[in-house]
């Protein structure tokens, strides 16, 4: 739509999209001087790295200890900071759930945690690291806001709207280079989600990295004669429950697709929310309660089944039932 | 009552004394109540209490966001029995709210939750969490040249197991969080045995010395020594401080001193070896707290 100010395909760039989070929390920094940024021996590779180096005297460095690392930020935010905290995400919230239920969840401190090289992108590293359990983690904690931004422009303002909302936050980063479709004008709100492509026949709902891969499977499956609306849901929590029943109202059947667990993250949110409201044919896509494995995001997303490719065929599947 | 009272004229350790008495006296009561709970820490304990909230914590129970406050963090939440009871004497709220304690939307949670309470600094339950909480907060006051304001964290010596601990104990000495005053509860119990049973942690001083603290080991059911401990313990700068405070679990009740099987036990709840029956447990608790053992005349008129 042109009101989002989205680059056509043909455009795209590619970044990280962790690069965007190290540039909105050094603007954010430069608007608020409560921000703080609490580290567990990850700087670089987080990219907390940049606000490090331009704000030292409100950087601080825990250590391996992802524990310490949230309840640390507890206690600062208790004090009036607002305090993002940076690991990777297998790590924080992977580690020290408990903490951040009990001390930031129900203690209610405005704590951000940032998880980095989350789901398959991460790649070489291997299962161990490419958590795809933490959406569904942060999702169940009362007070806590999930985002996952679909490139590395919107992590930047993710990041801005984190600084300056009252909640508890997750944001969830991605490693290696991913498309970049927005731009410095797209909007981004906390809580919103936004209709990228629109149509009539299906509506494909996706976050992350698989935003651009619903766009590219809408462009497959317009040749094909079906007319895909892609709905970038970058908030699971909370959910905009009004912009995906008014797709679904008019589409009447829905693919998710996450990096992710098919179950507790966004393909678990919007069936919760369909089933009680608008019940119709739905298919997860994601990862079926597997690990992943080493490779490179492209081969993995091959063989997890999370390309254009496989959602134009999960496509046809439904709209011809 | 206001504490401005108790903070800003200092009371006799006579009077702390009896203050401590009273707290250790809602704690059974309150206990007896609500029917489930922790006793043996919060006795322990109450000596302690009474200190911090008469004499050490600068603190306002009429402004509980003052921003000048000490803060006071209680790690081992589940010792809260004898926070409710220490706040309520000292005016937070009317001391009979304390038989509301565990109950149906009470104020006084089963364990303690900041949102619920105010005068409450942090929500603890889950161990191992309140040191590194105190961390933070001290570390944002040194940002914000927030210089004459104290970190007190009380941790039971059964949580020092959990490696969260440890890692609060590394990062506050990098950081040489000299405002942050930890009080360790050495009372040699947790819920499964004895500490050195379920998990030795001696030698404790040299643990916390070799992390890089200041350590300064006390009678914890000493209330002067409480006192001048903390006061040492705000005249060093160069390390955090902790103080091993030496306490008698259960102290104050004869059947309950020393005996683990009370540390997540009621009065009231069962009949325990060495015990009064159940439904007398608290009678006789109450009756030797209220004479100090037979030391002095009844003091209190409560029944």
């Amino acid at each position: 739509m042109s009101n989002l100010h989205l680059l056509e395909m043909k455009d795209w760039g590619s970044e990280p999209i962790r690069k965007g989070f190290g540039r909105g929390l050094v603007k954010a920094g430069e608007a608020n001087d409560q921000i703080v940024a609490l580290c567990a021996d990850l700087t670089d590779s987080t990219q907390i790295g940049p606000f490090a180096e331009k704000f030292p005297e409100r950087f601080v460095e825990v250590g391996v200890a992802e524990q310490n690392l949230v309840t640390v930020a507890s206690g600062m935010a208790a004090m009036g900071k607002i305090p993002f905290t940076a690991s990777y995400a297998a790590f924080s919230p992977g580690r020290n759930w408990e903490q951040i239920r009990t001390t930031i969840c129900l203690n209610n401190r405005p704590v951000k945690i940032v998880g980095a090289h989350a789901g398959l992108y991460t790649g070489l590293d291997g299962a161990t690291h490419q958590i795809l359990e933490d959406v569904a983690l942060m999702r169940v904690l009362p007070n806590m806001v999930v985002i996952v931004p679909g490139d590395s422009v919107e992590a930047e303002k993710a990041t801005i709207a984190l600084a300056q909302d009252k909640r508890p936050g997750y944001i969830r980063l991605a490693r290696d280079n991913s498309a970049v479709m927005t731009t410095a004008d797209t909007p981004f709100e906390i809580g919103r989600a936004y209709v990228f492509s629109p149509g009539q026949d299906i509506t494909i709902i996706a976050n992350g990295t698989m935003t651009s891969v619903a766009l590219e499977a809408a462009e497959k499956l317009f040749h094909d004669g079906i007319d895909a609306e892609i709905i970038h849901c970058p908030t699971v929590k909370p959910l905009d429950a009004a912009t995906i029943l008014t797709s679904v109202k008019k589409t009447k059947c829905v693919i998710t697709i996450e990096e992710g667990q098919i179950t507790g993250g966004l393909g678990g949110a919007v069936t919760e929310l369909l089933s009680e409201q608008l019940p119709v044919p739905v298919i997860r896509m994601g990862v079926k309660d597997v690990f992943g494995q080493t490779g490179t995001p492209a081969e993995l997303l091959e063989y997890y089944g999370l390309t254009a490719k496989h959602v134009a065929i999960q496509a046809h599947h439904i709209v011809n039932k | 009552m206001s504490t401005k009272n108790y903070t800003d004229k200092k009371l006799s350790i006579d009077k702390l004394q009896l203050i401590a008495n009273d707290i250790r006296q809602d704690i059974v009561k309150s206990l007896e109540k609500a029917g489930s709970g922790h006793s043996a820490g919060p006795l322990g304990l109450s000596d302690i209490f009474a200190a911090l909230y008469f004499d050490i914590l600068k603190h306002d129970p009429s402004d509980p966001k003052w921003e000048e406050r000490d803060i006071l963090l209680l790690s081992n939440g589940h010792c809260v029995p004898v926070q409710y009871a220490a706040m309520a004497h000292s005016g937070y709220f009317p001391v009979a709210e304390l038989a509301t304690l565990r109950k149906y939307k009470s104020r006084l949670q089963g364990h303690p939750e900041r949102e619920k309470l105010p005068g409450l600094e942090n929500t603890s339950g889950p161990l191992g969490c309140g040191l590194s909480q105190a961390a933070g907060m001290a570390l944002a006051m040194q940002m914000n040249k927030d210089s004459h304001r104290w970190v007190y964290v009380v941790m039971g010596d059964g949580e020092l197991n959990e490696g969260n601990i440890w890692e609060a104990a590394m990062f506050t000495a990098k950081y040489k969080l000299h405002n942050v005053i930890g009080i360790v509860d050495r009372n040699n119990i947790q819920i499964d045995g004895t500490t050195e049973h379920v998990m030795p942690l001696e030698d404790l001083r040299a643990k916390w010395e070799a992390f890089g603290w200041h350590v300064i080991e006390i009678d914890g059911n000493d209330i002067e020594s409480v006192i001048d401990a903390c006061a040492m313990a705000r005249a060093i700068v160069e390390k955090p401080i902790v103080i091993i405070a030496h306490t008698i679990p259960g102290k104050g009740v004869d059947y309950m001193e020393y005996d683990y099987h009370w540390h997540g036990t009621p009065v009231g709840l069962a009949d325990v070896a060495g015990a009064p029956p159940k439904n007398e447990q608290a009678k006789v608790a109450l009756k030797e707290l209220r004479t100090l053992r037979g030391k002095i005349k009844n003091e209190s008129n409560h029944e």
